[in-house]
């Protein structure tokens, strides 16, 4: 990125794959992880997703998955595994902002906030209730 | 049946719906919903959210092996974007406060159109016409590499396009799949775009679709770790398979297979829908 040739579309899809092929392997990592602590703790007691009553209320928003992870709870660190692989995708359209910036085309970079800001709403507003 | 064999069960099944999902274009959603439902009996919004999470990895997941190649329209990508972000979060909360049997019924619709589209011949060659307004304005015309040199197209009926968009938007919000089916009639029905780039492109999107409605479902507890643990796990696995098997294997009897299966789930989804049992 910093050299002095011209910035193509080229360039930034080829750094949107490494980003997102890292940010699918990191989550994976994370979720493997939590999941064989999980099953080391508590694989033999029996399964309950029959009944939908909502995930552990502990586990809903992002501070309190990162509480759950310090205290070394499993569910919690499979949690934000799961949270980490959300973000990769929209850690994607956040590095598009930046690469059309880049390439100076301020069409794009609107158009990629735009995006931005529609899923900020369903993470931010939405959850608040 | 104890966790650690409930779990090793469902992660053996994900492998299976993401290496065929993968082969087949179709996603691995599609398998895992009915499966996790019709077979253990899970609550269907729990099924969504980790059918969800998976679509995400394998759009991520292939998406890095496309880009590179150069042929994903990562501006139409983008633009088409706000179109399904904003399907998408009007779909999750329609699947907050919509009942469980007629998500399954709407599911199960879904599916039989998918599975009779995955038989729909594709644009390999365009006759190339005028571009439309909208797509210069937007810059939507391209080019992409082939064996024998770069091959431009025009992009068509942009506002038609988008609209469609906004569908698959709701459509994966609602049921938590990628609704690759419905974007790629958006971009090769309507806006007429070559097959190659619609796909890479449909793929390319799909993540961010569905981190859109991701956070609505976290929020609202439908993200359960327990189970999306060997959902995600089998279904990434299976998708890395399916892609290095992708170029060589012989796919037509592999689509006719999975449409069959697709449409006897599909029957089952509607059938235990309407009669309540889901």
């Amino acid at each position: 990125m910093n050299t002095k040739n011209k910035i193509t579309d080229y360039d930034i899809e080829s750094v949107m794959g490494t980003l997102l092929i890292t940010g699918v392997i990191i989550s994976g990592a994370v979720v493997l992880f939590g999941g064989a602590c999980y099953l080391y703790q508590t694989g033999s007691s029996l399964p309950h997703y029959k009944t939908f009553s909502g995930e552990l209320s502990g586990l809903r928003s992002v501070r309190q998955i990162l509480t759950g992870v310090m205290h070394f709870d499993s569910l919690a660190i499979i949690q934000f595994g799961l949270v980490l692989l959300i973000a990769t995708p929209i850690a994607r359209v956040v590095f598009s902002v930046v690469g059309f910036f880049v390439e100076k085309d301020y069409l794009y970079v609107l158009i990629s906030l735009i995006v931005l800001v529609i899923i900020a709403f369903s993470i931010l507003s939405v959850g608040a209730s | 049946m104890t966790i650690i064999v409930f779990s090793l069960i469902i992660l053996a099944g994900s492998f299976l719906a993401g290496l065929v999902g993968s082969l087949t274009g179709l996603g691995g959603g599609v398998i895992i919903i009915p499966m996790l439902t019709l077979v253990f009996h899970v609550d269907i919004h729990y099924a969504i959210g980790a059918s969800l999470i998976s679509v995400i990895a394998t759009s991520s997941g292939a998406a890095a092996a496309y880009v590179k190649e150069g042929i994903s329209n990562i501006r139409i990508g983008m633009f088409l974007e706000i179109a399904t972000t904003l399907g998408a979060v009007g779909g999750a909360v329609l699947a907050i406060y919509a009942p469980t049997h007629l998500i399954a019924i709407i599911f199960g619709m879904v599916l039989i159109f998918s599975a009779a589209l995955s038989f729909k011949k594709r644009n390999e060659i365009l006759t190339q016409t005028e571009p439309g307004k909208f797509s210069k304005i937007f810059k939507l015309n391209s080019s992409y590499p082939t064996a024998s040199g770069n091959i431009s197209y025009n992009v068509h009926h942009v506002a038609g396009g988008f609209l469609m968009m906004i569908v698959a938007g709701v459509i994966s919000g609602l049921l938590g799949i990628g609704s690759g089916a419905l974007k790629v009639i958006a971009m090769d029905n309507i806006m007429k775009l070559p097959f190659k780039v619609s796909t890479t492109t449909s793929n390319f999107m799909i993540g961010v679709t569905a981190a859109a409605s991701a956070g609505i479902y976290l929020h609202r507890g439908y993200i359960n770790p327990g189970l999306s643990m060997p959902v995600v796990l089998g279904v990434i696995a299976g998708a890395f398979m399916g892609s290095k098997v992708l170029v060589k294997s012989e796919t037509k009897w592999l689509r006719i297979l999975f449409a069959i299966i697709i449409t006897f789930l599909a029957i089952q989804m509607i059938y235990n829908g309407i009669s309540g049992n889901l």
